[in-house]
């Protein structure tokens, strides 16, 4: 892979990410910690004939964006979690109608207001359902500087192959982190885009909702000659409100096992310092993600520093979660430790996914970051 | 020879879910006899619509179209419109959908001055859901909501789009399709934002409580409230608060409008084409 070095931050790469995507839209609101992302987009979409609008609330900034998503170009908006909130409605309009966009979500303290300017992990349980009903979402979680760029990549790609809004995770510590990142090139990254699926036969035979119980819908661009329906009505093949009991069923149905049934294609995990372990006593195995990862990966340095066998597990992608991948090495290994910038968020997936309810926590909600030394301490307080 | 509907109507979803005698189906029909005359391709028009009676305007027609969330039809539609600039980008909303929920959008839509219509279908009460208190609902009148009678402020939704810039802003009833024609036509016609308040009936749940059980009797209270602008201005001070005026009520024709705007200024500033946008560019120096 070519690589190109970039000394820039997290929001700044999400940004750079989008438009090298393909991106085309950007419908947004200002919000710390995330405001950056629209800064740096705003100057980057008209160089390339783009469109970014700051439009008058979240909800207008979602809502232009799953337009645009419509009218068929790659669209994204950047927020943190109060805007989610705000979005949350539309962001289950644009499930219902497959509508495909990249939500960057910069979280920061919550709940409410609560802490604007620093960091947090709060949003994990938001981004796995915002909106009300019956789907699933797909969420990233970028854990480095160039995951803010590659990960949106990825993000674009995904919301393009099964129709719909895929969520960024950065937090504030990443999005604000300024530093080196290595990224693919800008050609690479380009040969790599997967457009979503159209239809070029006649027009009378144009049924965009009318595909296999796993798949995506087919929508084609407005405008090109297939007049069809967006609704967040159930609706039928050709994208008409229906009450009609199997019409409704199989919908909401294909929505769940579009994403389920290909989970393998989603799913993105990082093992760190996993390969030497085969379940010896005294072996640790921490769960993180995003910016805590980076305390964790440090942590794991010294740990074994001192003796102790431990290693990291990091899901990636968060939404849906890597059961799996989780339950191998909850299986194999005894001491768990999950450390978040929440209580229990991601946790309480992985006693889920491993049937276990021995796994340890470290928890943080105060604004603060969690140092390597914290985890340390408390693997060797805990085993 | 006679107009051909069927051209512009999605015939497999009739019959409409909309009462027996309301209003909508006529600015439907007068909507599609505009788009008509101008002769502009189906395929170059999208219609966006909300929540509520009027949301369902979009399924009927052929065009491409869009149902969207309570009141945010011209939010989506911004994103439509941005992205295809030279096509015709209609927002069909009603009176709870654009005041209220929506107003917000429907503030900074005119504020924008995009290129788009924006049609509320103001029947002065919550028809959907059964009669509740609209913005628009007179005070004095009977809701589901206020049975003893609303205390709310009327809301006149033409000062609302003047005031909050739209370029072309006008009032027509139901009762006369010719004139809803025209009204359509040249709100097409106009490049910026068309902020149309059109009078609809609902004798079901505005007038089955406010003495108006039939269609007739609603299509009679909407003449005794509506009179020409030029009418409405040789009525006496006292006497202009009590009925809306109809037609063209405001139209500016040299603002520039948003898109147009963007593509050429902001997009010409960082493609190199132009300098820095600075308040010289504008008539107003604040």
């Amino acid at each position: 892979m070519a690589t190109r070095e970039v000394i820039s931050t997290g929001n700044d790469l999400a940004a750079m990410a989008a438009v090298d995507a393909g991106c085309r839209f950007f419908g947004g609101y200002p919000i710390t910690p995330s405001s950056e992302v629209m800064h740096t987009i705003s100057d980057l979409l008209p160089q390339v004939g783009g469109v970014c609008i700051q439009m008058e609330d979240e909800i207008a900034g979602i809502a232009a964006t799953i337009g645009a998503g419509m009218a068929g170009v790659r669209t994204m908006t950047g927020t943190s979690g109060p805007g989610v909130s705000l979005k949350a409605e539309n962001l289950g309009l644009a499930q219902m109608a497959e509508v495909p966009l990249v939500l960057v979500n910069v979280m920061r303290g919550g709940p409410s207001t609560g802490l604007p300017t620093r960091v947090s992990q709060g949003d994990i349980r938001q981004s796995r359902n915002p909106s009300h009903g019956d789907y699933r979402s797909i969420t990233l979680c970028a854990g480095s500087l160039a995951e803010c760029y590659t990960e949106t990549v990825r993000a674009f790609n995904l919301a393009d192959r099964f129709m719909q809004p895929v969520f960024v995770l950065l937090d504030e510590t990443i999005g604000h982190m300024h530093g080196k990142a290595m990224l693919p090139t800008q050609e690479e990254v380009k040969a790599g885009i997967v457009p979503r699926k159209s239809f070029d036969g006649p027009a009378e035979e144009y049924f965009p909702y009318e595909c296999e119980a796993d798949q995506p819908a087919v929508l084609n661009p407005m405008f090109q000659g297939y007049r069809y329906h967006f609704t967040g009505l159930h609706h039928d093949k050709k994208g008409f409100p229906t009450e009609e009991i199997d019409t409704c069923r199989k919908l909401i149905q294909r929505l769940e096992d579009k994403v389920m049934n290909h989970r393998d294609e989603i799913e993105l995990n990082e093992e760190f310092m996993l390969d030497d372990m085969n379940g010896e006593e005294g072996e640790v195995l921490i769960i993180a993600y995003g910016s805590v990862s980076l305390a964790a990966k440090e942590a794991i340095r010294h740990l074994r520093a001192d003796g102790i066998k431990a290693g990291l597990f990091r899901p990636i992608t968060l939404w849906p979660s890597p059961a799996e991948s989780i339950k191998k090495y909850t299986d194999m290994i005894k001491n768990v430790l999950c450390v978040e910038l929440n209580i229990r968020q991601y946790t309480e997936e992985v006693e889920r996914v491993s049937s276990r309810l021995d796994i340890e926590g470290l928890y943080k909600v105060n604004g603060r970051p969690i140092s390597p030394y914290e985890i340390v301490n408390k693997v060797k307080e805990v085993f | 020879m006679a107009f051909n509907y069927d051209k512009y109507l999605r015939l497999e979803k009739m019959p409409t879910l909309w009462c027996w005698g309301c209003g909508d189906g006529v600015i439907l029909k007068a909507f599609v006899r505009a788009i008509a005359k101008l002769g502009i391709n189906q395929d170059d028009v999208c219609v966006v619509s909300g929540i509520g009676c009027s949301g369902r305007f979009s399924s009927y027609v052929d065009f491409n179209t869009v149902h969207t969330t309570h009141g945010r039809t011209v939010a989506f539609a911004t994103g439509v419109q941005l992205m295809n600039p030279d096509k015709h980008v209609i927002c069909v909303a009603g009176d709870g959908d654009a005041l209220a929920i929506g107003g917000n959008h429907t503030i900074h839509g005119a504020r924008r001055n995009i290129n788009m219509t924006l049609i509320i279908i103001n029947n002065f009460i919550y028809g959907l859901t059964n009669s509740q208190t609209s913005p628009t609902t007179p005070q004095g009148m009977w809701t589901v909501s206020q049975k003893s009678g609303n205390i709310d402020p009327t809301f006149d939704a033409c000062k609302l789009g003047i005031a909050a810039g739209a370029t072309f802003v006008a009032r027509e009833t139901m009762l006369d399709p010719k004139k809803l024609e025209k009204i359509f036509v040249k709100a097409l016609e106009h490049r910026g934002f068309s902020y149309l308040d059109i009078i609809s009936n609902c004798h079901v749940n505005l007038g089955r409580k406010n003495q108006m059980q039939s269609a007739m009797e609603n299509l009679e209270w909407i003449d005794r409230i509506t009179l020409p602008l030029k009418k409405w201005e040789e009525l006496p001070e006292e006497e202009k608060m009590n009925v809306f005026p109809t037609g063209v009520l405001h139209h500016v024709t040299d603002a520039r409008e948003y898109s147009d705007m963007y593509y050429e200024d902001v997009i010409g500033f960082h493609q190199g084409k132009r300098s820095k946008i600075t308040q010289d560019d504008f008539a107003k120096k604040i």
